[in-house]
């Protein structure tokens, strides 16, 4: 029998090494995995790559998991927001590493990741200092640079009702990058504010199939 | 002279928006042109969050935390609205779906390059989000800015000093001085919006030559 539920946040994260490259979804607040990034703060992995579309917010979720100094490396497309203090401060002192990437070329490039495709050419950025450095190429009159894929060792993400075959659905805009970070990670973990039984999800309703997740803990 | 108003200036924006389009607005002045979309007409506004269909406002009491818009403010779903991830909402953008993007600027030339994203400054945290994507996806960008900096210097220039977010993409800009639009052979005088401006102040403020066509 096939059972993704988790007992535990942290039996969900235990093998979970130094170093690793982690993907969490969210948008601002929408979305955001708290439950498993409190744990992720408190079983002490560090020196993390994290991709996220911000660099976290006061002193919850990322901008605590930032602020702890677990993160090395960021990859997000907008870190600067008016709290942004934990991010703000780590990165003038030169201690984290930023990747800047456009809003629409980190979706994609985590997409692709998922999708299996080994780089692509968006018309994005072309012209501006993102690009420098990049590949570029003119196809059909039109100019475009080349991005790779992101690929992660694990995702955090959350959903609103998951099976325990994983199979998820999401509520309004908290599914922003839930499902294509679900598919470029080995390893997907979800929080959940639901577990239901197998074939209580309408199948035309699931927006991840239990193909693309490991993990579920459900919200207590 | 008077110049417009940051509410007048979007409703100059809302009235060249036709019924039926999808349009995506910018966060700040641009936001405000949704307060100004005359009645008559149904618009579908995106988010690049993952939304089409955006509503006003919710009333005090009434926001969702898991429904807001680009600028992490809480919004409400229109009914026929609906929701999708970031990759499908961005490729809206890229692909060429979004009939009109309305953005803030600090610079535009008058070759269409515009620079939004950056001041250009050393010690500046950089922050990008969805900019550069709308910039070089949607059918028609519009751009929206006070025509002068504090300084009294046009922020329509021959070529843009700060970082740019795209190159040769601006279709129409509207300022609290006039309306302009960017063509291949250089920038259109299309209105002076601001009372009591003639062309010769204008051009003389704007500094890039203006081509001026009678009213038809």
């Amino acid at each position: 029998m096939i059972n993704k539920f988790f007992a535990t946040c942290e039996a969900a994260l235990a093998d979970m090494p130094d170093g690793a490259t982690v993907m969490i979804g969210g948008f601002g607040g929408a979305g955001m995995p708290t439950l498993l990034i409190d744990c992720l703060i408190a079983r002490g992995a560090t020196g993390l790559t994290v991709v996220n579309n911000n660099a976290g917010n006061a002193d919850t979720g990322l901008a605590a998991l930032i602020g702890a100094g677990r993160v090395r490396k960021i990859l997000c497309s907008f870190p600067r927001q008016a709290d942004s203090w934990h991010f703000d401060k780590l990165y003038r002192a030169g201690k984290l590493e930023l990747e800047l990437v456009p809003q629409g070329t980190l979706a994609e490039r985590i997409r692709a990741a998922g999708a299996g495709i080994g780089a692509f050419f968006t018309p994005t950025a072309f012209g501006t200092r993102l690009a420098e450095g990049k590949e570029t190429r003119r196809i059909g009159g039109r100019d475009y640079v080349l991005e790779y894929p992101i690929h992660a060792d694990y995702a955090l993400i959350k959903a609103d009702r998951a099976d325990r075959w994983g199979n998820l659905t999401y509520r309004k805009t908290a599914r922003n990058f839930a499902p294509i970070m679900a598919a470029a990670a080995k390893c997907t973990v979800v929080q959940v504010r639901e577990t239901v039984e197998l074939g209580e999800l309408d199948p035309e309703t699931i927006v991840t199939p239990g193909i693309f997740v490991k993990r579920v803990i459900r919200l207590h | 002279m008077k110049p417009l108003n940051r509410n007048q200036i979007a409703a100059r924006v809302a009235r060249d928006i036709p019924n039926g389009a999808y349009v995506n607005l910018g966060i700040g002045l641009p936001t405000l042109v949704a307060n100004h979309i005359p009645k008559d007409r149904e618009i579908i506004l995106h988010s690049e969050n993952g939304v089409l269909g955006i509503g006003p406002k919710p009333a005090p009491g009434e926001e969702d935390e898991d429904l807001i818009d680009a600028g992490k403010s809480p919004v409400t779903l229109l009914t026929g609205g609906a929701f999708f991830h970031h990759a499908d909402s961005f490729g809206m953008i890229r692909g060429g779906h979004i009939d009109i993007c309305v953005l803030g600027a600090f610079q535009v030339s008058a070759a269409g390059d515009i620079a939004n994203w950056h001041t250009g400054e050393p010690d500046a945290i950089p922050a990008v989000g969805g900019a550069m994507d709308l910039a070089a996806g949607a059918k028609q960008v519009f751009v929206t800015m006070e025509h002068l900096t504090k300084q009294g210097e046009s922020k329509i220039v021959e070529r843009c000093s700060y970082p740019l977010t795209g190159v040769r993409c601006v279709k129409r800009i509207y300022t609290d001085l006039a309306v302009i639009d960017v063509r291949p052979d250089g920038l259109h005088l299309v209105e002076i919006v601001a009372e009591g401006l003639s062309f010769d102040e204008l051009q003389r403020l704007n500094r890039v030559p203006l081509k001026f066509r009678a009213a038809a």
